[in-house]
């Protein structure tokens, strides 16, 4: 009973720290699937992360700093979309310029509108949102390695962890199943094709990009407003390009992309119980080891060493009528 | 890359554009400053008497130029050769490890040698962490852009286990390694020119600044003068035609990103060896990032990424004193023109070409 508990209790702090990556994950995917590269994913969490903390703190209510955290994300990717859609601009270097102004508008305001070093206030009461219990917690309890596992790891989490688990199921049956995400898709592989039939292919590039801040919106939001109890500075981590990894890992697919980021959660949430703790036969593993195998497997990965990234086709690429 | 490319005189092209970009950055900036309600004209004004007023000023100016120098070069001939490299950061990280280890292995040489000999280390470590991602794209199809974000990551894990746990100073709680031996350190430039006389303010100004001058100069010859340049530059225009030519582009794209993290590699150079005196966590402190702005407004020019370089050292050491005169601009604004300066020179290009097309009444209507 003590191993199932134990293992319920790190598969909750596994879902924890995954969600954030989960959200920016599907917001790469999104946006990578339209061929429009994304490596700002960091800057729009982190820039959501201060609108959402500063909202919520100031309305007290942490849906309206929902709704800041997604706003502020798609501003940030609507300028990504006007530099590289719009002004057919290097993709790149614009993600590059987005991670830079998040970095430090938030550092600036945060520490001109409240003078605690770039922190928010503490956000208290209904700022946060609260943990939500799914029903039959009550019930299901009892039974044995079930009941512990529902109770622990899959109950008692915020809102945003639900929305983005929504928002994974929703990815998954629209780029699959509708109109909207098959055009999504051919306009990442051949734009072209998609324009002859008439379907604007800004449009659709631009459709994918807001769908992508409002994503990393909610990713961000969770962090300041639901995990922590307000914005720190620089709190995103590289958990941006964690998920740019996981969606390589997935092969810019949304299911895969969910394994890749629980994976990627597990190795966080194992690195935290490994401080300090010697292990049979291999001795002490420096935390350092495995805080750095979610890059050191995407870059074998992308070598081909195990598997093989496919890109989008016309991902990275302007789209030029009529050439 | 851009689709119908504006034609433009050269000299808006080389200058007009990158100047009318920084200028909108720093209207932006302003508009910041304006909206924590503060002056922007007395931000101006502080900024560069922090920067340029005083001779003390100018050395932290100069300092920090120095990093930029580097880190701009660095981005400079990468860029040449059709690549991004976005790796500074972990290329100055790994460099720095480099040069710590030389100057506390080879501790017993006399500073004629050991000085040398750290450089050329951490020239080579950040040749090294620059070569891998260029050998995995030229060889195995893998993007030198991802690759070296995941350098950078794999880089900053590394510097906190070995300062951590290997070769940190003992007895010390922080994560640095113990100081290097005196004659590894480079002279600062008060105490070289005092020796001639000239009374100077202590700065954190040092030698590795004429080695960034001297940078400058390499690498301009390197790209505009040499045969290596010339394939260089041919492999970043069109690496198909530098193939049919017999320039092999697999090779020059590790070439030039081992040339491009060596001089990455500087930064590590300046601020171990120059300023701290040990290694010390963070150093990189974004100055690779900025490299990035630094390169794109200098159009890949050395003359240009020197005078960008300035440029930033400038609003680096000014905003250094700006905040300490008003608690509420943080040197975060540097950051933030860095990205605006991207943004506009870099992304923006062809709204900013357009623009100046128009104004110099060229504009061929798209």
């Amino acid at each position: 009973m003590e191993i199932v508990q134990t293992l319920a209790v790190i598969l909750d702090s596994t879902i924890r720290l995954s969600i954030p990556l989960l959200c920016a994950a599907l917001a790469g995917l999104w946006s990578e699937r339209s061929g429009v590269v994304d490596i700002g994913l960091e800057g729009k969490m982190l820039i959501a992360a201060f609108a959402s903390a500063v909202v919520a703190y100031h309305s007290g209510s942490a849906w309206a700093g929902l709704g800041a955290g997604m706003l502020a994300a798609i501003a940030l990717s609507l300028v990504h979309g006007f530099a590289a859609i719009t002004w057919r601009g290097n993709q790149i270097v614009s993600g590059v310029a987005i991670n830079m102004l998040a970095v430090g508008l938030t550092a600036i305001l945060g520490n001109a509108w409240y003078g605690q070093g770039g922190r928010t206030p503490n956000l208290e009461g209904s700022a946060r949102f609260p943990e939500l219990d799914l029903p039959l917690v009550g019930a299901i309890k009892g039974i044995p390695i079930l009941g512990p596992i529902y109770d622990i790891a899959i109950s008692g989490h915020t809102a945003p962890v639900y929305l983005a688990v929504l928002a994974l199921v929703l990815t998954a049956l629209t780029l699959k199943h509708t109109r909207f995400g098959l055009r999504l898709r051919a306009v990442g592989e051949n734009p072209a094709a998609v324009d002859t039939a008439g379907v604007s292919v800004a449009g659709l590039r631009y459709a994918a990009v807001i769908i992508c801040g409002a994503l990393c919106g909610l990713g961000g939001t969770y962090l300041a407003v639901s995990q922590s109890a307000g914005f720190l500075p620089q709190m995103t981590a590289g958990k941006g390009f964690i998920a740019l990894a996981a969606v390589i890992f997935a092969n810019w697919r949304p299911w895969p992309a969910l394994f890749a980021c629980l994976l990627f959660g597990l190795l966080d949430a194992v690195a935290i119980r490994l401080q300090g703790v010697v292990l049979p036969g291999i001795g002490q593993v420096p935390v350092q080891a495995i805080q750095a195998l979610p890059y050191v497997m995407t870059v074998v990965l992308l070598a081909g060493f195990i598997g093989r990234a496919t890109p989008p086709k016309a991902s990275g690429l302007p789209y030029v009528k009529e050439r | 890359m851009s689709a119908a490319p504006i034609e433009l005189p050269r000299w808006a092209d080389t200058a007009l554009v990158p100047l009318v970009s920084v200028a909108a950055a720093l209207v932006v900036a302003g508009l910041v400053v304006l909206s924590i309600g503060e002056s922007p004209l007395e931000a101006t004004a502080l900024l560069l008497k922090g920067s340029l007023g005083s001779l003390e000023g100018l050395g932290f100016t100069l300092y920090y130029t120095t990093n930029f120098i580097f880190t701009g070069l660095a981005v400079a001939v990468a860029f040449h050769a059709g690549l991004f490299n976005i790796g500074g950061e972990g290329q100055a990280t790994i460099a720095g490890i480099f040069a710590a280890l030389a100057c506390l292995w080879l501790a017993p040489l006399p500073g004629i040698l050991l000085v040398p000999l750290a450089i050329l280390a951490a020239a080579a470590g950040g040749a090294l962490w620059a070569f891998i991602p260029g050998y995995l794209q030229a060889t195995r199809g893998s993007h030198v852009v991802i690759t070296t974000i995941m350098f950078n990551f794999i880089a900053a894990t590394l510097i906190v286990y070995l300062l951590v746990e290997v070769m940190g100073k003992a007895g010390s709680m922080q994560p640095e390694t113990p100081d290097f031996p005196k004659q590894a350190v480079l002279t600062p430039i008060h105490e070289l020119l005092g020796a001639f006389g000239l009374k100077l303010p202590s700065t954190p100004l040092n030698t590795s600044f004429l080695l960034a001058l001297a940078a400058l100069v390499a690498v301009w010859a390197l790209i505009y003068r040499s045969r290596l340049g010339y394939a260089i530059r041919t492999v970043g225009a069109n690496p198909r035609a530098a193939a049919y030519a017999g320039i092999s582009p697999a090779r020059i794209t590790m070439v030039a990103m081992a040339i491009s993290g060596a001089l990455a590699g500087g930064l590590a150079v300046n601020e171990a060896m120059g300023v701290q005196h040990r290694l010390v966590l963070d150093f990189t402190a974004g100055y690779g990032f900025v490299g990035i702005a630094v390169a794109l407004m200098g159009r890949g020019h050395p003359v240009g990424v020197g005078l960008a370089a300035l440029l930033f050292g400038v609003l680096y050491q000014g905003g250094a004193e700006l905040s300490f005169d008003k608690p509420t601009i943080t040197r975060d604004m540097v950051v933030v023109i860095g990205g605006i300066v991207i943004l506009f020179a870099g992304a923006l290009d062809g709204l900013f070409r357009r623009l100046v097309a128009s104004v110099l009444n060229l504009g061929r209507g798209g």
